[in-house]
């Protein structure tokens, strides 16, 4: 089923790799240009009408990220995730609010934890779960978390670590015999 | 005398379409419904503008409760991956795991036992019927029933007794793990439970004589909160909020994971999309679940191994690949897509709340025009869990 889908896709766009992970879903990579008439061919002629999730994986070694724009055809129960790769440099991509309202608090979540700017997506530059937030974007690869905290956050005065072996020694044992 | 919202008058709008509200003009006001708040559902908050005591704009604020989940599975190995799972959704922990292990199995190629499946299949059972009750506490308590909430906090006291029986927790059980559970059912497990299921329908009676046939619970929920079936799949509506609305899909029937095919059911659907109808779906489906478990009881095997043989889990690598993984929980569609690199670690884990898309583009949506005394029962009526928003 996926299969003849691809083929009806591919007599109309141009397309890149597709991966069938199981009967009901396949991952296809889109050229990014497409991905606009795609997802509108998918939504309104294919019966994908829901979307399901929209996110980044942070390629990171590649220099790229890559958005997956998952669609679910919950009449025909199959799933079609779109892969669209961006260069992770100047990260942008166009909006699709218009086409599922509720993509607008995905891309507002997307450009606050990946640094991924949507233009014209409605109220995308306020802020959603991280309030005066000033670093890198923190769910990028490169964003290191024990180096935030330890240059954020002041060490507790008088926390010491015991080894357990040395510690239990210590009480048995405290004249060292 | 009933309440008739119009908003001819007002607010007015600017040129780009947003409004124009001038808070210097003494008309209006800013009303924080929330994070500390007895109407809001956990830590979240609602920025209200408000104009007498009618809403007029809405802004959803969540991040009180973040701790960055999806960032810290990525430094974790797949097993060191699974006690965090669960503390995405306090209230129906369950699913996550589910999830989380179904993604890696299938990843890693690995085959669950059938009884694991079947164990599977009664936890999230028994945890939906836990995150209905409280909901319904919630829902009642929302319009003035405090009661209801006494009610159902007990029979889910009930079945967190069961829950500990089975996992050895109450709320955080850990007990679906990559490859299968970790234990078979306790001895005489069948009999306790069925004591409970028998007291869950003694008092979902009740709640039904005192809650659902109540005038002023009726007066203040039928054609209040209307979800348009037509913005459904615009807004990305999912679970009883869509049934409820008579969208007769539920991902246990459409595509039937663990052992949902071999249980006989139906969704649960209603017609009004109001908060009423809403809350009747929710009740129903415990019904549901109750008749579930009791069908997984009697049919599921015996005796039989409860997990596969898993590759040593500190060496444990993944080959490259994508999957995503959904289960309906009793707030809607919930799923993990799992990216695997070919090492020890996931490169990606994005997990999708029915929350996130209920609590902040539909909600923001469905509040404005409608009295403050009924946004915690809208809010509730959304059957939504911050901590999914912000994982």
């Amino acid at each position: 089923m996926m299969r003849a889908l691809h083929d009806r896709l591919k007599a109309l766009f141009p397309l890149g790799e597709l991966t069938e992970q199981r009967p009901d879903l396949a991952f296809l990579t889109v050229p990014r240009e497409h991905l606009r008439s795609i997802l509108l061919h998918l939504r309104d002629l294919e019966g994908f009408s829901h979307l399901v999730l929209l996110t980044a994986v942070d390629w990171l070694e590649e220099g790229d990220f890559q958005l997956t724009y998952l669609l679910s055809n919950r009449g025909k129960a199959v799933d079609l995730g779109l892969r669209v790769m961006i260069p992770r440099d100047g990260a942008s991509m166009d909006s699709i609010h218009d086409i599922w309202p509720t993509a607008a608090t995905y891309q507002r979540e997307l450009r606050e934890m990946f640094g991924i700017q949507f233009p014209d997506s409605p109220g995308v530059n306020d802020d959603f779960i991280l309030e005066g937030w000033i670093d890198m974007p923190p769910y990028r690869r490169d964003f290191d978390t024990k180096a935030f905290s330890a240059a954020t956050f002041k060490e507790r005065e008088g926390r010491m670590t015991t080894d357990p072996e040395q510690h239990m020694k210590q009480q048995l044992y405290p004249d060292g015999a | 005398m009933s309440y008739t919202p119009d908003r001819s008058q007002y607010p007015a709008k600017k040129a780009d379409g947003t409004l124009d509200i001038d808070l210097t003009s003494g008309k209006y006001l800013k009303l924080w419904h929330g994070p500390n708040h007895p109407g809001i559902t956990g830590n979240m908050s609602v920025e209200l503008t408000v104009c007498g005591d009618e809403v007029v704009d809405a802004k959803t604020h969540v991040g009180y409760l973040h701790r960055g989940f999806e960032k810290l599975m990525e430094r974790r190995s797949f097993i060191q991956v699974f006690p965090i799972v669960c503390r995405v959704c306090v209230p129906e922990p369950d699913f996550n795991e589910y999830c989380y292990a179904a993604a890696v199995e299938e990843l890693a190629g690995i085959k669950v036992p059938p009884l694991a499946d079947w164990i599977r299949t009664l936890i999230l059972e028994m945890g939906r019927v836990n995150s209905y009750m409280m909901y319904l506490g919630g829902q009642a308590g929302a319009f003035g029933l405090g009661v209801i909430g006494q009610w159902t906090t007990y029979v889910r006291d009930l079945m967190l007794d069961r829950f500990e029986e089975l996992t050895g927790a109450r709320i955080y059980h850990m007990f679906i793990l990559p490859g299968g559970v970790r234990d078979t059912l306790p001895d005489g497990f069948a009999g306790r439970m069925e004591e409970t299921l028998r007291e869950i329908e003694s008092t979902l009676k009740d709640v039904y004589d005192v809650m659902f046939c109540n005038a002023v619970f009726k007066k203040r929920s039928v054609g209040v909160g209307y979800i348009d079936p037509a913005l459904m799949d615009a807004y990305g509506v999912t679970g009883p909020n869509a049934r409820a609305g008579g969208v007769a899909k539920d991902v246990r029937r459409d595509q039937p994971y663990l052992v949902y095919n071999e249980l006989d059911f139906e969704p649960v659907v209603g017609k009004d999309s109001d908060i009423y109808t809403r809350a009747d779906v929710r009740r129903r489906d415990v019904t549901m679940s109750v008749d579930l478990i009791r069908q997984i009881l009697a049919k599921m095997p015996k005796d039989g191994p409860v997990m596969a043989v898993t590759p040593n889990v500190l060496h444990w690598k993944i080959p490259r690949g994508e999957t995503y993984i959904r289960g309906e929980c009793s707030r809607g569609e919930y799923g993990y897509y799992l990216v695997t690199d070919g090492s020890g670690f996931p490169r990606r884990i994005n997990v999708r709340g029915p929350s996130y898309t209920h609590a902040v583009a539909l909600l923001e949506r469905m509040i404005v025009n409608l009295n403050i005394s009924d946004v915690a029962g809208l809010m509730v009526s959304l059957h939504t869990y911050p901590p999914e928003i912000e994982r």
